[in-house]
C-alpha cells in the first residue's frame, strides 16, 4: 500500500484532536509531570509535552496494561461462577509516539499472537491507532538505527508526522487505519509539502551490526566471566523491563475476598530473582549475571531465532533510567566488536 | 434514608482488652454494635499492616487496644507496640490517611465500663466522618 | 582524587584488599560503580559531584562478595550504611576497608569502624534548610491535599522495585514483597498495591534508613520516595533521639523501648 503524503498545519492540531474525540476515541499523548513525561489522556494539543527526546515510560500500557483484569469470579453456595471482564477496550489514538516506540507494537504482537492468540491484547491493538512523530533530536542513548529502525521510520505508525522548518507537519498516511483517521478531517490534510523529510530528522548512527551481534551471542552462553563482568554493577532492580516498550513478561495474580475475586495480569521482569524461582526452592537463574545474560540473549538471540523479531527497538530508555548506568549499547558493542 | 453504620475493626490483646470487653458484656452494659473484634495474644503482635489491611477490606474506622504500660501479660509487648504506633501514625498522617479514623487505648480486663465508653465515643466520631470513601476509591483504582 | 587513586593502588598492591569498589566515569553526566582489581586500573577512579550512588548497596551481591575483600570509597551516607549494616550483623569490620571521603572530597584516614563512628558523630546530620522546606511543603498541605498528592505520586509507580534494589538496607533474601503465603502485599501495580508497598517499605526502613536518597534517584517514575523515609527518620530522632548508621553497635529504634516513651494519642 502506497504512503499518502500530505501537509498538516500546526494550527490544525486543535481541530484534529476535537474530531478524534467526537468520533468516540480517547487520545493518549506525552504530558509533563515534574521532570518526567508520561502518556496520559489529553483533550487538546496544548496539554502535550514539547521539545523532548523520549518519554519516561513507554506507551505499551495502551495495549498491554500495567494491571489488567482478565476475568472475575463469584462464590455462590458450592459453586464458582466465572464472569467475563466487564469493560471493552476503548478506541484510542496514541499521539506523538516516536518511531522506535511505534515499531515496538509489532514486537509485542509477535509474542502475543505466536502460539496462542491473546484476544485481550488483540482487541486492544485493533482499537489503537498511532499518530507518530519523527525525531528531530536524538541523544547518546538512542540506537534505533542499530536495530533496524530510524528517526523517521513509518513502520508501526498509522500516520507519521514530521515537523518541518515551518513548524507545520509532513503527514505520511501509512495504513488503512491512518486513512480512516484522516477521513475524519479531510480538509485538514493539504497537498504534500515540497520540503525534504530527511532534512528534518535527527542523525542516529548505526553503532553495531545486528547480524554480527547475533552470530557472536550464539557462541557466548557459557562464557560466564563475560556475563559476570558486564553485570557487576547491575542492581537487579527491574526498571529496564518496566520502561521497555518491547518487554512482555507478565505475572498472573488472583485477588479474592470471601465473596469472590478477580484474576489480574500485571507486568513482570526477568531481572527479578523471583522470576525463575521454582517451588522446590531451586533457582536456575540465581545470580544477576545469569539474569543479565537472559535479558540480552532473549532480546537479541532467542527472539530473532524464534519470532524473526529483535526484541528491542533502540529507544534507549533502559540506559537513560538505569540507576546503575548499565548502558545497554556499550555492552552490545563490546560483544559485537570484541568477542571471538 | 437509613443512617450510616460504620464498620469498625478492633485489634485487641487477649489478656486485657478482650477480657475487658467480656466484662462489659457480663455486666450487661450496652454499647454500639459496629465493632468487629480481632483478638491477638498481645498488642506487640499487631503488625502495622493489619491496620492498613482493615481499611483495605472496607473498614471505616479502627480501634487498637491492649494492656496498660507496665502491665503487659508478656512484660514488654505493649512497649514495643507503642513505639511502632508512634512511628506508623506519623507515616499515615504524612501520606494523608485520616488519623481520626484510628483510635488507640489502654483498656484492662477490669475496665468493662471504659471499653463501652470508648467504643461508643469512637463509633460516634466515625459516624460523623462518614464512610471512608476516598480510601475505598483508591482500593479499586488502577486496574484496566 | 589522586590521593584516592594512590590509596587504592596501595591497597590492591599490598593485598590489603582484592577489589576497590569506587566510582568511574559513566555515560552522559553520570558516574558508575567500578570494581578495580588491578593496581594499574586505579586511574579509572574518579571523585566529583556526580559520585552520589551509595556503594554499600553492592555488598548485597554474591558476585561482588566473591571478588574478595573490598575497599569501598565511602562518602557520609555510605559510611552510615556500613555502620548500620554492621549493627545488623551484615558486615564485619575485618571484611572490608573503608576509603572515607569527606564532603569536600578529601581522603579520610579511617582504619577501623571506631574512626568512622567518630567522623559520623561530628558530621552535619540535621536537615538542611532546603531539605526541611521540601518536607514542610507537604506537611503544610491539608489532609485531603496530602492524600491527593501521594495518590498522584503512587499512581506513577510501576512496582519495578528499583527503590528496593538501590537501597543498601533492603537486603532481605526473602523480601516480604515476595511472600505469597499469605500474599501479604499485592503484586500488581494498581493503586492499592502501590500504596501498600511504599508504606511497608517506609516502615521497614524506619530507624534504619541512612538518608542517601538512592531510592528516589533509582525510581524511573520520579516519585520522591526519599521524603517518606526522611520524614520517618526525623520523627524517630524527634521522639527517641535515635539516628540510623551512627554506630556499629547501634540499636534498632523499633526493637527497643523505654518505659518513659511519651505519646499523646492513647486513651
Amino acid at each position: 500500500m502506497a504512503i499518502d503524503k500530505k501537509l498538516l498545519k500546526k494550527e490544525s492540531l486543535d481541530q484534529l484532536f476535537s474530531r478524534l474525540k467526537s468520533s468516540g476515541r480517547s487520545i493518549l499523548a506525552p504530558v509533563n509531570r515534574g521532570e518526567q513525561i508520561f502518556f496520559e489522556q489529553v483533550n487538546s494539543p496544548g496539554e502535550m509535552a514539547k521539545d523532548y527526546i523520549q518519554t519516561t515510560l513507554s506507551a505499551k500500557g495502551a495495549v498491554f496494561p500495567r494491571c489488567e483484569e482478565l476475568f472475575s469470579y463469584r462464590f455462590e453456595a458450592q459453586e464458582v461462577k466465572l464472569e467475563d471482564r466487564k469493560s471493552e477496550p476503548k478506541p484510542t489514538v496514541i499521539f506523538g509516539l516516536r518511531p522506535c516506540d511505534a515499531a515496538s507494537f509489532a514486537v509485542l504482537n509477535s509474542v502475543f499472537t505466536w502460539d496462542y492468540q491473546d484476544e485481550l491484547f488483540k482487541s486492544r491493538l485493533e482499537k489503537t491507532a498511532v499518530i507518530g512523530l519523527s525525531c528531530k533530536k536524538a541523544d547518546e542513548y538512542c540506537f534505533c538505527a542499530s536495530v533496524g529502525g530510524g528517526p523517521g521510520e513509518t513502520q508501526g505508525s498509522d500516520i507519521l508526522l514530521t515537523e518541518l522548518s515551518s513548524g507545520n507537519y509532513l503527514a505520511e498516511i501509512v495504513t488503512d487505519k491512518g486513512r480512516d483517521l484522516a477521513a475524519l478531517a479531510p480538509e485538514l490534510f493539504g497537498p504534500a509539502p515540497a520540503e525534504d523529510k530527511e532534512k528534518n530528522l535527527a542523525a542516529v548512527a548505526k553503532q553495531f551490526e545486528l547480524k554480527t551481534l547475533n552470530a557472536k551471542l550464539s557462541q557466548l552462553f557459557d562464557k560466564n566471566q563475560l556475563w559476570v563482568e558486564q553485570s557487576l554493577r547491575c542492581l537487579g532492580c527491574g526498571a529496564c523491563a518496566f520502561v521497555c516498550p518491547a518487554c512482555v513478561c507478565f505475572d498472573l495474580q488472583d485477588e479474592a475476598g470471601r465473596k469472590g475475586g478477580v484474576r489480574l495480569r500485571c507486568w513482570d521482569s526477568c531481572g527479578f530473582s523471583l522470576f525463575t524461582l521454582h517451588t522446590s526452592g531451586h533457582n536456575p537463574r540465581s545470580v544477576q549475571s545469569q539474569r543479565w545474560r537472559q535479558r540480552l540473549m532473549h532480546k537479541f538471540a532467542y527472539m530473532p531465532e524464534r519470532q524473526n523479531f529483535v526484541g528491542c527497538v533502540g529507544c534507549g530508555r533502559c540506559s537513560r533510567l538505569c540507576p546503575a548506568d548499565m548502558n545497554l549499547i556499550e555492552h552490545l558493542k563490546e560483544i559485537a566488536e570484541n568477542r571471538e | 434514608m437509613s443512617e450510616f453504620e460504620p464498620k469498625i475493626i478492633a485489634f485487641v490483646c487477649n489478656w486485657c482488652t478482650y477480657a475487658g470487653a467480656d466484662l462489659t458484656g457480663t455486666s450487661r452494659i450496652k454499647y454500639a454494635s459496629n465493632v468487629r473484634m480481632v483478638r491477638l495474644p498481645c498488642t506487640g503482635r499487631i503488625d502495622f499492616m493489619l491496620l492498613l489491611k482493615a481499611f483495605d477490606q472496607g473498614a471505616d474506622g479502627i480501634i487498637v487496644s491492649g494492656c496498660h504500660p507496665g502491665d503487659c501479660h508478656y512484660t514488654a509487648g505493649n512497649f514495643h507496640a507503642r513505639r511502632r504506633w508512634m512511628v506508623f501514625r506519623e507515616l499515615l498522617d504524612f501520606i494523608g490517611i485520616d488519623l481520626r479514623r484510628i483510635h488507640f487505648a489502654w483498656i484492662s480486663a477490669a475496665e468493662g465500663g471504659k471499653f463501652a465508653e470508648f467504643v461508643n465515643q469512637v463509633t460516634g466520631e466515625i459516624k460523623k466522618l462518614g464512610p471512608y470513601e476516598s480510601f475505598q476509591k483508591a482500593m479499586s483504582a488502577g486496574i484496566e | 582524587m589522586e590521593e584516592l587513586r594512590k590509596k587504592a593502588r596501595e591497597a590492591l598492591a599490598s593485598g590489603a584488599a582484592q577489589v576497590v569498589l569506587g566510582y568511574g566515569k559513566g555515560s552522559g553526566k553520570k558516574a558508575r560503580a567500578v570494581f578495580i582489581r588491578k593496581p594499574d586500573q586505579a586511574d579509572k577512579l574518579i571523585l566529583d559531584d556526580s559520585c552520589v550512588q551509595n556503594l554499600a548497596v553492592y555488598l548485597k551481591k554474591p558476585e561482588v562478595r566473591a571478588l574478595g575483600k573490598p575497599a569501598i570509597v565511602s562518602r557520609l551516607p555510605t559510611m552510615r550504611a556500613l555502620l548500620q549494616l554492621a549493627s545488623e550483623n551484615q558486615v564485619a569490620e575485618k571484611d572490608l576497608l573503608v576509603l572515607g571521603v569527606s564532603h569536600d572530597g578529601k581522603l579520610l584516614d579511617l582504619p577501623e569502624f571506631k574512626a568512622m563512628e567518630d567522623y559520623v558523630a561530628t558530621a552535619p546530620l540535621e536537615l538542611t534548610a532546603e531539605e526541611r522546606a521540601e518536607l514542610d511543603k507537604i506537611q503544610k498541605l491539608s489532609l485531603d491535599e496530602r492524600w491527593r498528592y501521594w495518590q498522584e505520586q503512587f499512581a506513577k509507580c510501576v512496582k519495578c522495585y528499583a527503590c528496593r534494589a538501590a537501597c543498601p538496607l533492603c537486603y532481605c533474601a526473602n523480601c516480604l514483597a515476595e511472600c505469597n503465603q499469605p500474599q501479604w502485599l499485592p503484586v500488581p501495580s494498581h493503586q492499592r498495591g502501590n500504596l501498600e508497598w511504599h508504606i511497608i517499605r517506609a516502615m521497614h526502613l524506619a530507624g534504619r534508613c541512612v538518608s542517601c536518597g538512592d531510592c528516589s534517584r533509582a525510581c524511573p517514575a520520579g516519585i520522591p520516595l526519599h521524603l517518606l523515609n526522611r520524614k520517618l527518620a526525623e520523627e524517630l530522632f524527634r521522639n527517641f533521639k535515635s539516628r540510623a548508621g551512627m554506630s556499629a553497635k547501634g540499636e534498632y529504634a523499633l526493637g527497643v523501648f523505654k518505659p518513659e516513651d511519651k505519646e499523646n494519642f492513647i486513651k
